[in-house]
């Protein structure tokens, strides 16, 4: 959506407009939620950012400067809320400072299975689609919301870069390193051949 | 010393030099001149490319994996929070069923 398109609403929104309120939340609510949900990996809390989001946005919409689109003003409202939320559960997780990984020993990569031939049907289980999303929750706070924001959400670098107040080339990196740890990870889960289910508990 | 292990040490510099370029290459903005030498070094380097494809399918995979619905009992409790709740409508909710998997 264009900042152009926003300015009608923003202009509702700034004169108390409830229908206007109730709009942006229509708009927007699927998509913040699905981030919260990313980002938290569990229902309740993502219901907690999501309800935190739009009443932090409502208190504060008069400050809100048409530089960015509505819709990364919201985004950016809601990872902070996350990554205050994920700081006080898992302090140790989540530094507010760029990760300390200078030497990228941590990143070269290590597997080599190399998994784009499997079966089509090897991705689709549930156990890989569970995996996926483990993969996600177990990186740091500070990549997995740039990996959402751009590879999930489908935001662009710049979007990105403003939702979440870091240069362009912090949000590459911080990409690049969420995503081969990501591949690391799939490689070696993939390494091992399908989970038949019959054998889970 | 043979030549094989002074060759393969060579690429292992190599691959560190080229793994921060990876993002840009698979993304297809990588400078033309770049991604030739890339290419090169693949033609040569298995595990490059081995992690080039896998890179490039990780990032598929999550491009494709399907989104969470927003369920209508969390919608309504938010409008609900908002105060907004006279403007609640039910959402296109495909499934009762929440996310399984989160």
């Amino acid at each position: 959506m264009s900042h152009q398109d926003d300015s009608d609403l923003v202009a509702r929104l700034k004169a108390g407009d409830q229908a206007a309120y109730a709009q942006l939340v229509n708009d927007h609510a699927a998509r913040i939620y699905r981030l919260a949900l990313r980002m938290m990996g569990n229902e309740t809390d993502a219901e907690d950012v999501l309800q935190e989001t739009f009443l932090s946005a409502f208190k504060s919409i008069d400050n809100f400067e048409e530089r960015a689109s509505l819709s990364t003003w919201l985004y950016r409202i809601a990872t902070n809320a996350a990554l205050m939320r994920l700081r006080r559960k898992e302090p140790e997780l989540v530094s507010v400072e760029e990760p300390v990984e200078r030497d990228d020993g941590d990143l070269l990569p290590r597997q080599f299975f190399d998994f784009c031939c499997l079966p089509e049907e090897d991705f689709l289980r549930a156990e890989a689609r569970a995996e996926m999303l483990r993969a996600i929750d177990e990186l740091p706070a500070t990549l997995r919301s740039v990996f959402i924001l751009r590879d999930v959400e489908g935001l662009s670098t710049e979007e990105t870069a403003a939702a979440l107040d870091l240069s362009i080339s912090a949000v590459k990196s911080r990409l690049m390193r969420a995503r081969l740890k990501l591949r690391e990870r799939l490689a070696t889960y993939f390494s091992q051949g399908p989970v038949i289910p019959e054998t889970r508990q | 010393m043979s030549t094989v292990h002074l060759q393969h040490e060579h690429n292992r510099e190599t691959c560190r030099q080229y793994l921060e370029s990876l993002g840009d290459y698979v993304e297809g903005t990588l400078a033309a001149e770049l991604c030739r030498e890339i290419e090169a070094h693949m033609a040569v380097c298995d595990n490059c490319r081995i992690v080039v494809n896998t890179l490039a399918k990780t990032i598929t995979l999550y491009r494709q994996m399907p989104s969470p619905e927003l369920p209508n009992a969390v919608r309504e409790r938010l409008f609900a929070v908002l105060d907004l709740a006279p403007y609640y409508r039910p959402g296109p909710e495909s499934e009762d069923e929440p996310d399984s998997v989160t």
